[in-house]
C-alpha cells in the first residue's frame, strides 16, 4: 500500500519537474509543425496571401485557399522534388561509407600503440573540423576550390599540369561539396569508433594478436563487433544529418550550378522563401518531418534499448 | 634468433614511422583548411588572389579593422552572443527539470516524451523554419534576437535533457531518501543536492548549447534581416557580386569559427557524447 501512494506521488512530481519544458517546446516546436500540416493543405503563394489576424491571438489566419490534398498531389509528379530526394540519397550513399571507413581507418590509427605525443596531437586535431561553424566551411570550400587562386587547385596543377574549375562544373560541385563534409564529418565518425574501440577488453584484443598475425582477423572477428553500436549511431545519425545538410551548400555553391548540388533542406528553402510557394514547401517539408520520424524510431529502436 | 632479433626490430621502427606519418597526415588535413582561412584573414587582397599559394606574407590587420569599422561586425557579434547567452540560460532552467524527471521518475507517456526529443535531434530546420516564419511575422517577431531565442530552444532544450539525465542517474538514489528523511521535499532534492553534483553535465550541456545556437545559419538567414543579424549570417553575406572581399569574408570566418574551436577542445571528451545525443560515452 504505501508503495504504491508512494509511486503516484512520485508520477505527479514528475510532471512538476516537466511542465515547463513541455509546454515551452509544445509552443515553439509542435504548434509550427501542425501549422505546417495545416499549410500544406492550401495552396499559399506568399506575395499573393494576405494576414487575416489570428485564431485566439496565436494561429495566424490567411486568406489563403484551402485546396485538400492538391499540393501532395503536385509532389507525386513533381520532378524537381524526386530529384533532389534522389540527389540526397546519392550524395549519402557516396559520403557515409566514405566518412566511415576512413573515420574507422583514423580511430585504428589513433588506437594503436606507439607515437602517444602524435596520438594526442591528432585527437585534439580532430575536433578542428568538427567544429567548424558549418557556414564557415562552405566558406573555406569556396577559398580552396576557387579556380584561379584556389590552393587546391594549385596542388592539383603541380601534380597534372592544368587546373580545375571545381565549382562551374555540376559534377565537380557535387564533388567539392562532399570534400567539404568528409572533411567535417570523418573526424566525427573516427571519435565515436574510437571511443567504441577502447571499450574492447585488453586481454581479449592481446589473446587475438597472439593468435592470428593479420591485423584485420582482430578487426573483423575482435573489434568490429564492440564497433557496431557506434557504426549504428553513424548510420542513423548522419542519414539524419545530410537530410539537414543546409549552410556547407548555401554558402559554397547556393545549390548551383544549376541544381547539381541542390540537396533537399537547400531544395524546400528555395521552394519556400525564393519561389514564396509556402503550401507545396510545407508539404515538402511534411514528407521530411516522416523521414525524420522513421529515423527517430530507428534510432531508439536500435541505439536507447532503454531509457 | 640473433638473425631475426634485428630484423623485427627493423620492422618494428618501420612500422612505427609509416603510424607515424599516417597519423601526420591526418593532423596536416584537419588543420590545413583552418588554418589556410586564418592566414588569408592576414593577408592582402592580393596575396590572397595570388595564382601561387602565398606561405610567407606581410601581415595585416586591415581585414579586420574593416569589418569592424565598415560592416559593424561588432553588432552580429554581439547579436551571436546574446542570443547564444539567453538561450543557455533558458535551456538550462527549462531542461535540468525535465532531465531530473526522466532520470529520476517513473511516469506515463516517458517513452513519448522520450522518443520527442531524440526527433528534435532528426528534424531539418527547415521544416519547422517554414512555419516559424509565418508565427514569428505575426507575432511581430521577425528580425529580433528573441525569435532566434525562442527557435533555438527546440535544439537546445533536449541536448541538455539527454546530457543531464545521464549525469542524474549517476547520483544515488540513497541521497534522496536521507534527504527525504531531513525533510527535503522533492524540489528541495533537486535544487539542493541533485543540481550541484551534476554540475559538470550543466557546464558541458551548456558549452554545447552555446556552440550549437552560436553556429546556426538557417533560422538566422529565414527570421533575421538587418537588426538581428548574427555573425554567420553576416559571414556568409558577402559572398556576392564580382570580385568577393575574401580577406573580409575570411576575418569574419575566423571570427566566427574561433570561439567555438576552442570551446570545442575544452569539452572534446564529451563532444562525441554531445552529438550523438548522448548515445555514446
Amino acid at each position: 500500500m504505501k508503495a504504491k501512494t508512494e509511486k503516484k506521488t512520485y508520477s505527479s512530481g514528475a510532471w512538476f519537474f516537466l511542465a515547463p519544458a513541455v509546454i515551452v517546446l509544445l509552443f515553439v516546436g509542435i504548434f509550427p509543425l501542425l501549422f505546417a500540416v495545416w499549410n500544406s493543405l492550401h495552396q499559399f503563394i506568399l506575395p499573393k496571401v494576405h494576414s487575416q489576424g489570428s485564431f485566439l491571438g496565436i494561429w495566424p489566419l490567411f486568406d489563403a485557399p484551402f485546396n485538400w490534398f492538391g499540393n501532395y498531389l503536385a509532389l507525386l509528379t513533381d520532378q524537381s522534388f524526386r530529384e533532389a530526394l534522389f540527389r540526397t540519397l546519392i550524395f549519402l550513399i557516396i559520403n557515409l561509407p566514405i566518412q566511415l571507413v576512413l573515420g574507422m581507418a583514423i580511430a585504428l590509427l589513433l588506437h594503436k600503440p606507439g607515437n602517444e605525443l602524435m596520438k594526442k596531437i591528432g585527437r585534439v586535431s580532430l575536433v578542428i573540423p568538427l567544429a567548424t561553424t558549418f557556414a564557415v566551411v562552405g566558406l573555406m570550400g569556396r577559398l580552396m576550390f576557387n579556380l584561379d587562386f584556389g590552393v587546391l587547385n594549385y596542388f592539383w596543377s603541380l601534380i597534372f599540369g592544368h587546373k580545375i574549375d571545381w565549382l562551374a562544373d555540376p559534377n565537380l560541385a557535387f564533388v567539392s561539396i562532399s570534400i567539404m563534409e568528409d572533411w567535417q564529418w570523418t573526424p566525427f565518425c573516427a571519435l565515436i569508433l574510437f571511443s567504441s574501440l577502447t571499450m574492447v577488453p585488453v586481454e581479449i584484443e592481446e589473446a587475438a594478436r597472439l593468435e592470428t598475425e593479420k591485423w584485420w582477423h582482430v578487426l573483423w572477428k575482435v573489434q568490429l563487433p564492440f564497433m557496431l553500436p557506434g557504426i549504428t549511431v553513424i548510420l542513423i545519425l548522419r542519414t539524419a544529418d545530410i537530410l539537414k545538410l543546409f549552410d556547407v551548400v548555401y554558402t559554397m555553391t547556393r545549390g548551383g550550378p544549376g541544381s547539381a548540388t541542390e540537396l533537399i533542406s537547400v531544395f524546400v528553402q528555395r521552394i519556400g522563401f525564393r519561389v514564396f510557394d509556402q503550401g507545396m514547401a510545407s508539404a515538402q517539408a511534411v514528407v521530411m518531418l516522416i523521414i525524420a520520424t522513421i529515423l527517430s524510431r530507428l534510432y531508439v529502436k536500435y541505439v536507447y534499448k532503454e531509457i | 634468433m640473433t638473425t631475426s632479433e634485428p630484423k623485427e626490430r627493423k620492422g618494428l621502427q618501420l612500422d612505427g614511422i609509416l603510424h607515424f606519418l599516417a597519423l601526420l597526415l591526418v593532423v596536416v588535413v584537419c588543420v590545413f583548411p583552418f588554418y589556410w582561412m586564418v592566414t588569408a584573414s592576414f593577408k592582402q587582397q592580393a596575396a590572397i588572389l595570388a595564382p601561387t599559394p602565398q606561405f610567407f606574407f606581410q601581415p595585416t590587420l586591415q581585414n579586420y579593422v574593416n569589418a569592424f569599422t565598415k560592416f559593424d561586425i561588432l553588432k552580429s557579434l554581439q547579436n551571436s552572443l546574446f542570443v547564444a547567452l539567453v538561450t543557455v540560460l533558458l535551456s538550462l532552467a527549462l531542461g535540468t527539470p525535465a532531465a531530473y524527471a526522466i532520470a529520476r521518475f517513473e511516469f506515463k507517456g516517458k517513452k513519448g516524451i522520450w522518443f520527442w526529443f531524440i526527433a528534435n535531434r532528426m528534424l531539418s530546420p527547415i521544416v519547422v523554419a517554414l512555419p516559424f516564419f509565418l508565427i514569428a511575422r505575426n507575432f511581430h517577431l521577425l528580425d529580433t534576437t528573441w525569435a532566434l531565442i525562442l527557435i533555438y530552444l527546440t535544439f537546445n532544450v533536449p541536448i541538455v535533457v539527454w546530457i543531464c539525465a545521464d549525469q542524474f542517474r549517476n547520483i544515488p538514489k540513497e541521497l534522496d531518501e536521507a534527504a527525504t528523511l531531513e525533510g527535503y521535499n522533492s524540489f528541495a532534492i533537486f535544487w539542493k543536492i541533485a543540481l550541484p553534483l551534476a554540475a559538470p553535465a550543466l557546464a558541458v550541456s551548456a558549452i554545447f548549447s552555446f556552440i550549437f545556437s552560436w553556429n546556426e545559419l538557417l533560422y538566422a538567414l529565414i527570421l533575421t534581416r538587418t537588426e538581428a543579424k548574427t555573425a554567420p549570417v553576416v559571414a556568409t553575406s558577402f559572398m556576392s557580386g564580382y570580385e568577393l572581399p575574401w580577406g573580409l569574408i575570411m576575418a569574419t570566418g575566423t571570427m566566427v569559427a574561433l570561439p567555438v574551436i576552442v570551446f570545442s577542445m575544452i569539452v572534446s571528451r564529451q563532444l562525441v557524447r554531445g552529438l550523438t545525443a548522448g548515445a555514446i560515452k
